[in-house]
């Protein structure tokens, strides 16, 4: 009966053997957003990993400084698998409704983002009063860097504030100041002391550091060299996180692939990408965008296909919620890239919670929501015969 | 391999004793009569003949191969813990056990259990000192030669602290009439703290509590935890437990000034079931459990107010034999089946259901040449959903273990 030993020793060693095989298998790559972009230097893809680790693994706790006001506990809270997010995280930004107020509505540090939670012991804040506001629900951070290398020139030509040639769609770059740490990119067209702002809903960020400090400090209370001021208490504190680790994970969302397209050949796919054109989707939703100079050589140079021109856009009542963000009118959005959109619900929890507030739970309800400048090209949308409708919504989902 | 000197030193001390006194193991084969409560001092222990002291310890060790969503981290050899009891009789009616347990090599040191009982009557025992929570039976049954799986249960680890133990004082007895017994425990002890709703798991885990060291000096809450066991066991069918814990977590004034909005609970209920079908000889043992905590709804809803969770293990004996030298060889094959939603409840803003919850089967194959030893082969796959309910991540694992009582 010894045989039996032998064969608990044999089976063992089999399945050890065979144990690869019996393993769950690697999604596609394409249906993934997670990943770096191709052709990174082994040195790059050590840094990508440091900040892929801030990004998807930091939670803060009390110990390592999180609130003692704050929105989330960690990036990936907010940014599941680096796609959209949920409702159940959301930020709320408040503000006048009128560019020319400089004063805003002030609570906590000052700023127009409320921390709406709070460690036990403190109270969350709330929007002041009859002060309007807004939801926003966090957007993919793919494909980034190759956004940030867009020069000024390349948007400043898709721009035509003025809507000199008579489209009815009138796109502008949001101008702003930056703060005192940013390093200004070579190349930039500023205005006076005002340079082209392209992160954020309404593009009120200068580039993906400021975008980076900005979240640590308002989404989850981390204070960091470049932004030192406590949201709670409005005071200068010690920073809670090194800027090692914050220029690693601006370094990651740099370096984070663009979302792959599926089903290109697909004759719907092919038949909406046209339609996409015809209904002048396409004179915001820029399909292809080609990035300048980057010291990140994977990042120099390229042609990509985001479907935004990074430019503000007039979308009417419907999508005005009000209030002013830097020099961004109420009803004003930026464009947001297209990209990745069709997997969006792999992020969101199996559902789609599209438009800055994720009030459209499908593409056509956030196609039919468009209004302002988007007027013409919706009711272009809506005149289409069903099938061209699908066909259009199927290219968008292949994006 | 590096050994801290505190080991290599207990090491030594437990060699000495071994290899001069004429050493005798003694395995009582109590299973008819003893509960999941007796377990501590239901053990092979290594007596002495002038020595009131026995001694005794077990050695978890593995290898492990795992693939997540088609990536695998390679093969790891693990050396998951060494525990090592004493346990003596001090004078009549008095006896002193301790359990320590060093896991992941001395990663962690712990002293699982160091208490005192005084037996004044079968129903009424005093114990005192550090002792093991009676909560679901895993906590107080978790040897690792017990058990056909290289994994702890995730209910028991993840949902409940695995070897929670606390300072504390408390009764235990136990009734027999027939073929049945009754027993209890009631416990108050020190308890959890904030950790359980402040930790990198981004979740509520009771588990976080365990890495407060200072639970054994210091009462966190400062109002103490209640924790109750009734387990009721009949020879030939099994044994049944519902136990009990509950009590503040957080601290709502410190030198009488107010730094909480009020004291804050946790209570959990579990469920703890353990038989063995006479005809196929088929073992079966189960826990669930489901917590209560409540969190301040202005605090974030990643850290649920209410988790549940059960595991099943169904263990069949396929052989029972003489092979080599061992007269009682036993080969099992078994089947676990883990659950865990650390989140139950609906997301406020759009009414859908939190997700944050893990599935997971566990086919077994074990090898026992004799009952204090185990070598084991396990396959687990895993299915694991984040609180969005996006698709589940999935995980298979290989694991090659032993564990052995010494
Ligand atoms: C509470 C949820 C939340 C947390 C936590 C959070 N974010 Fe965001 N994130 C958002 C939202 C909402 C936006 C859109 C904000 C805006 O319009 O300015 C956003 C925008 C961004 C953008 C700009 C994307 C774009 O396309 O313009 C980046 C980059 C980003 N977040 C990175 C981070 C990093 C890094 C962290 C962790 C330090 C983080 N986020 C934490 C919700 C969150
Ligand atoms: C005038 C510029 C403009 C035009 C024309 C336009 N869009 Fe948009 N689109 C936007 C802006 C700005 C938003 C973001 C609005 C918001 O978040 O409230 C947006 C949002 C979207 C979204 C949701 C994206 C997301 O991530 O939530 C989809 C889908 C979309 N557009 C598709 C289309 C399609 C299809 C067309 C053509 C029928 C079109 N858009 C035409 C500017 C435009």
């Amino acid at each position: 009966m010894s045989k039996i030993a032998f064969v608990f020793v044999g089976l063992s060693v089999f399945l050890f053997c065979g144990c690869e095989n019996l393993g769950p298998e690697e999604p596609m790559e394409f249906d993934l957003l997670d990943g770096p972009i191709d052709g990174l230097s082994i040195s790059e893809q050590k840094r990508f990993l440091a900040g892929d680790i801030a990004f998807n693994d930091d939670v803060f706790t009390v110990e390592n400084g999180l609130g003692p006001l704050f929105v989330g506990t960690s990036c990936v809270s907010c940014h599941s698998g680096d796609g959209k997010g949920h409702p159940f995280n959301q930020l709320i930004r408040f503000g006048n409704n009128d560019l020319d107020l400089s004063a805003m509505p002030t609570i906590g540090d000052g700023r127009n983002q409320i921390q709406n939670k709070a460690l036990p012991g403190f109270e969350p804040e709330t929007v002041p009063h009859g002060v309007p506001f807004s939801i926003l629900v966090a957007p993919a951070v793919t494909g980034l860097g190759l956004l940030d290398a867009v020069p000024d020139e390349e948007i400043m030509a898709l721009a035509d504030p003025m809507d000199e040639d008579g489209d009815g769609i009138s796109g502008r770059p949001h101008y702003n100041l930056t703060p005192e740490f940013t390093k200004i990119r070579e190349n930039s067209v500023p205005q006076g002391d005002n340079y082209i702002f392209r992160f954020g809903k309404k593009a009120n960020s200068y580039d993906l550091l400021h975008q980076t400090v900005g979240a640590y400090n308002q989404d989850i209370g981390i204070t960091s060299l470049f932004d030192p001021i406590d949201p709670f208490s409005g005071l200068e504190v010690d920073p809670e996180i090194s800027t090692k680790t914050l220029n690693d994970v601006v370094f990651y969302l740099k370096t984070l692939k663009a979302p792959i397209s599926r089903n290109q050949m697909d004759p719907d796919v092919i038949a909406g990408k046209e339609l996409f054109k015809s209904v002048q989707c396409a004179a915001c939703h820029t399909p292809t965008l080609t990035t300048g100079y980057s010291p990140i050589k994977s990042l120099s140079f390229k042609e990509f296909h985001p479907y935004t021109d990074l430019l503000l856009h007039d979308m009417g009542l419907g999508l005005d919620d009000g209030f002013t963000e830097g020099n961004v009118e109420t009803s004003e959005w930026r464009t947001p890239p297209l990209w990745g959109i069709g997997l969006s619900a792999n992020s969101q929890g199996g559902q789609m919670f599209l438009l800055h507030d994720g009030r459209a739970s499908s593409i056509e309800e956030a196609i039919e929501m468009h209004g302002g400048e988007a007027n013409n090209s919706k009711a272009r949308y809506i005149s289409l015969a069903p099938e061209e409708k699908s066909q259009l919504i199927k290219f968008i989902n292949s994006l | 391999m590096y050994m801290s000197p505190k080991i290599c030193a207990v090491l030594f001390m437990v060699h000495i004793c071994v290899s001069t006194i004429s050493a005798q193991i003694k395995y009582k084969d109590s299973t008819k009569t003893s509960m999941n409560m007796d377990a501590v001092y239901d053990r092979p222990f290594l007596t002495f003949d002038k020595f009131p002291v026995n001694l005794g310890g077990y050695l978890e060790a593995n290898s492990i191969y795992s693939i997540e969503d088609g990536l695998s981290e390679g093969l790891s050899f693990q050396a998951r813990r060494l525990t090592l009891f004493v346990s003596a009789s001090i004078s009549k009616r008095i006896k002193f056990l301790t359990e320590l347990e060093f896991e992941n090599g001395t990663e962690e040191i712990a002293i699982e259990f160091a208490s005192m009982d005084i037996a004044l009557h079968p129903l009424l025992n005093l114990r005192g000192g550090i002792v093991l929570n009676p909560i679901g039976s895993f906590n107080q049954n978790h040897d690792g030669p017990k058990w056909e799986f290289v994994e702890r249960p995730d209910v028991s680890t993840n949902l409940l602290p695995a070897t929670f133990s606390n300072a504390g004082f408390g009764i235990y007895g136990k009734a027999y009439k027939g073929d049945w017994t009754l027993g209890y425990e009631a416990y108050l002890t020190n308890g959890f703290d904030t950790s359980i709703i402040n930790n990198e798991e981004e979740r509520t885990f009771l588990a976080a509590v365990k890495e407060n060291s200072a639970r054994f000096e210091d009462n966190f809450s400062g109002s103490p935890l209640l924790n109750g066991k009734l387990a009721i066991k009949h020879r030939k069918i099994g044994e049944l437990g519902i136990s009990y814990m509950g009590g503040a977590y957080n601290r709502k004034e410190i030198d009488g000034l107010q730094v909480d909005t009020g004291s804050r609970r946790v209570d959990v209920l579990a469920l703890d079931l353990n038989t063995t079908i006479n005809k196929t000889g088929t073992g079966l043992i189960g826990e669930m459990a489901y917590i209560w905590v409540d969190v301040p709804d202005t605090f974030t809803q990643q850290f649920g107010n209410q988790q549940a969770g059960f595991f099943v293990d169904i263990i069949q004996p396929v052989l029972k034999t003489k092979i080599l030298d061992w007269e009682e060889a036993i080969l099992n094959l078994s089947l676990r089946t883990d659950y865990v939603d650390y989140n139950i409840g609906k997301f406020a803003q759009t009414n859908t259901d939190i997700g944050d919850d893990l599935f997971a089967l566990t086919p077994a194959l074990s090898f026992r040449p004799s009952p204090q030893t185990v070598l084991r082969i396990n396959y687990r796959y895993q299915w694991q959903q984040d609180i969005l309910n996006n698709p589940a991540s999935r995980t298979a694992t290989w694991y090659f273990g032993i564990s052995t009582y010494f």
